[in-house]
């Protein structure tokens, strides 16, 4: 049963099209991310639902309540902001209670709440103090609780790590996801950074010009993407994709020519008819180096050191470089030329429109 | 050796500056302290406080300080209010928010003479002035607004003239407002009104404070005004400090009494600056 339901939802700015047509539907309790480049609309979508955006066309249905035209302030929903958009003349305690005051929530109420909030998220003893004269990660807890006192149906996060410095941001990162836990709360997050995103959804919903490109788990996204785009866009380093410019039927595999050398390609695994060429995806982290008899040869270009692995760029030839994962007390010198072995199982194929026409095997 | 040069390199500026205060500060003290009227020169011998004591009994002088704290805090109040709503009426976009930003700007380049004039000639005239115009339109006697209420006059025209600076000074601070901050207070259920009492409130704090010094310091000195409308009268009605002393120093030839009051302006000023930055003040450290 899906509890916030987006149908056909629609956004136009005076000349720009922002959200064509979203469909969308997030189940109880579920930790969902919103993803995708700058401008793809993830943030128009999330303001949308927040009702701080009014929608243009199509519903959003929360709970069994059409709430596409209802005021934010009675969507029974909690926002954090990217800029934590405390109140600055209020003190942390303030802050925190400024919703349940305007609701004229009992005084001892409000005082056991904000108790319980700010020892949850271990604010006691900044109670008096104001949002500037907290640190950048105080803010972000002080952001978070104001949220979590109102006990709303469902919490949206406007990218709140972004503002903050990458070791806070992966130590914030776990802490949203033991509340996560904790609450149980449905929670929808927006942001452009895919390790975020990877590491703390449910589900990742991700975005493009406006449009879904695909929703699933992160794995889901990872192994079996629908188009080049999801492809590209998870995976860090992103993933090698080399034309395939001649494919022939071999008994049960296809020949795919890559670069001059052929790779053999279960037949099984094609989804559609054959196609002429194709543009093959490979990840670094399915190749390996190999002394010979490998699929593709190149010529070291460089090799990045990140200590637990490394990085090697290739040139396969003028004008194609790919990226290869290797151990990380690798011998590999510039220049060196090498022999590729590449993970069949893990190879995708993409039509010339850029979608996905192979199936990943099941998982032995 | 460097501090030194320093202090030689700063010096021409300090004492230029300080001989620039010093010397009207104590010619003012002297001559309050001596005979001198314009109309019996070469008799400047050595008074005292007399002048002091005169211009304190003069039967202008309890109309003239209140005339000048009444003006100066209805001029307050009023720019600072109507102008914080103004403000606020003018920060949402809409068509002609350009044109209609200028034109409440516009009267604070008009000098304060030229200002007094159009309130007298155009405005409060009871014969041919708009309001006389609108009062007889609606069937009302016109009232003679120069005669029957001076200092109110005043107020209205000074506070035409000041309304923009505020209104200036409240819009820019309103442009620099958070927005996620109200976004935030919507989502939190705050109305427009709770969003104006918790939020654009407190930020306006700071300037605020700002306008109310600013214009005390210009608002304690009011004159062309006065002199140019209501010449002070009828009586003492619209009489401040500042006219009181051009009227005994211009008017009565007594350059001593109106020294002694010039000298009691800067007590009054000081007063004034000392409550206000008490009441205000402590708005400009947060």
């Amino acid at each position: 049963m899906s509890y916030l339901t987006i149908t056909d939802l629609q956004k136009h700015y005076d000349s720009y099209h922002a959200l064509r047509g979203i469909n969308l539907n997030i189940s109880e309790g579920e930790f969902v991310v919103f993803v995708g480049p700058s401008g793809c609309g993830k943030s128009t979508l999330l303001r949308t639902i927040a009702g701080l955006e009014s929608s243009t066309g199509g519903n959003i249905e929360l709970d069994g309540r059409d709430i596409t035209e209802v005021a934010s302030s009675k969507r029974d929903l909690a926002m954090v902001f990217q800029s934590y958009a405390l109140y600055p003349h209020m003190t942390v305690a303030d802050n925190l209670s400024f919703a349940l005051r305007l609701a004229k929530v009992s005084d001892a109420e409000i005082k056991e709440k904000v108790r319980s909030v700010s020892a949850s998220l271990q604010l006691d003893a900044l109670l008096e103090r104001k949002p500037k004269e907290l640190s950048g990660g105080q803010r972000q807890r002080v952001a978070i609780g104001r949220a979590i006192v109102r006990q709303p149906k469902v919490f949206l996060f406007d990218e709140p790590l972004s503002n903050l410095d990458a070791a806070l941001r992966v130590q914030m990162r776990l802490e949203l996801a033991r509340l996560h836990k904790k609450l149980g709360t449905t929670m929808i997050y927006v942001t452009h950074d895919q390790v975020e995103a990877m590491t703390l959804a449910d589900r990742v919903v991700i975005l493009n010009a406006g449009q879904i490109e695909q929703v699933g788990t992160p794995l889901e996204l990872y192994r079996q993407p629908n188009s080049r785009f999801v492809a590209e866009f998870i995976g860090t380093p992103k993933m090698n994709l080399i034309a395939a410019n001649k494919i022939v039927r071999h008994e049960d595999n296809l020949a795919i020519e890559l670069l001059g050398q052929q790779i053999l390609f279960p037949a099984n695994r094609l989804k559609g008819p054959l196609p002429k060429t194709a543009v093959v995806g490979i990840r670094p982290e399915h190749m390996t180096l190999v002394k010979e008899g490998g699929d593709l040869s190149g010529r070291i270009e460089l090799v990045e050191h990140l200590g637990s692995e490394a990085y090697a760029h290739l040139q396969l030839s003028s004008d194609q470089t790919i990226i290869i994962k290797a151990p990380a007390r690798t011998e590999l010198k510039d220049g060196q030329v090498v022999s590729i072995k590449i993970d069949i199982s893990e190879i995708i194929l993409f039509n010339e429109n850029d979608r996905v026409i192979s199936v990943i095997p099941e998982e032995v | 050796m460097k501090r030194s040069i320093t202090r030689l390199l700063m010096a021409p500026s300090v004492i230029m500056l300080l001989v620039w205060m010093i010397i009207p500060l104590s010619m003012t003290i002297y001559f309050s302290t001596i005979r001198y009227n314009l109309l019996y020169p070469g008799q400047n011998n050595f008074v005292g406080w007399m002048n002091f004591e005169f211009f304190i009994t003069d039967p202008g002088f309890i109309p003239a300080v209140s005339n000048t704290l009444i003006l100066l805090l209805s001029v307050l109040i009023i720019t600072v209010v109507l102008g914080v709503m103004l403000s606020a009426l003018i920060d949402k976009p809409f068509f002609g928010q350009g044109i209609v930003r200028v034109l409440l700007i516009s009267p604070f380049f008009i000098m304060p003479t030229v200002n007094a004039l159009i309130w007298k000639n155009m405005m409060m005239n009871p014969v041919y002035g708009i309001f006389a115009w609108i009062s007889q339109s609606l069937g009302l006697q016109p009232i003679d607004w120069l005669s029957s209420y001076p200092l109110m006059s005043v107020i209205i025209m000074v506070s035409w003239q000041w309304l923009p600076f505020a209104i200036l000074v409240f819009v820019t601070a309103l442009q620099s407002q958070d927005s996620e901050q109200k976004e935030a207070a919507q989502m939190d259920g705050a109305t427009g009104w709770h969003i104006f009492r918790y939020l654009t409130i407190p930020h306006l704090a700071r300037p605020i404070a700002v306008v109310v010094m600013i214009e005390t310091i210009f608002l304690l000195a009011v004159f062309a005004e006065i002199f140019v409308s209501t010449g002070g009268g009828p009586g003492y009605d619209s009489t401040n400090l500042a006219y009181l002393i051009y009227n005994q120093a211009l008017l009565q030839y007594d350059v001593g009494v109106a020294s002694a009051g010039g000298l009691f302006a800067v007590l009054l000023a000081n007063i004034v600056a000392f409550f206000l930055i008490r009441a205000v003040g402590k708005n400009l450290t947060v």
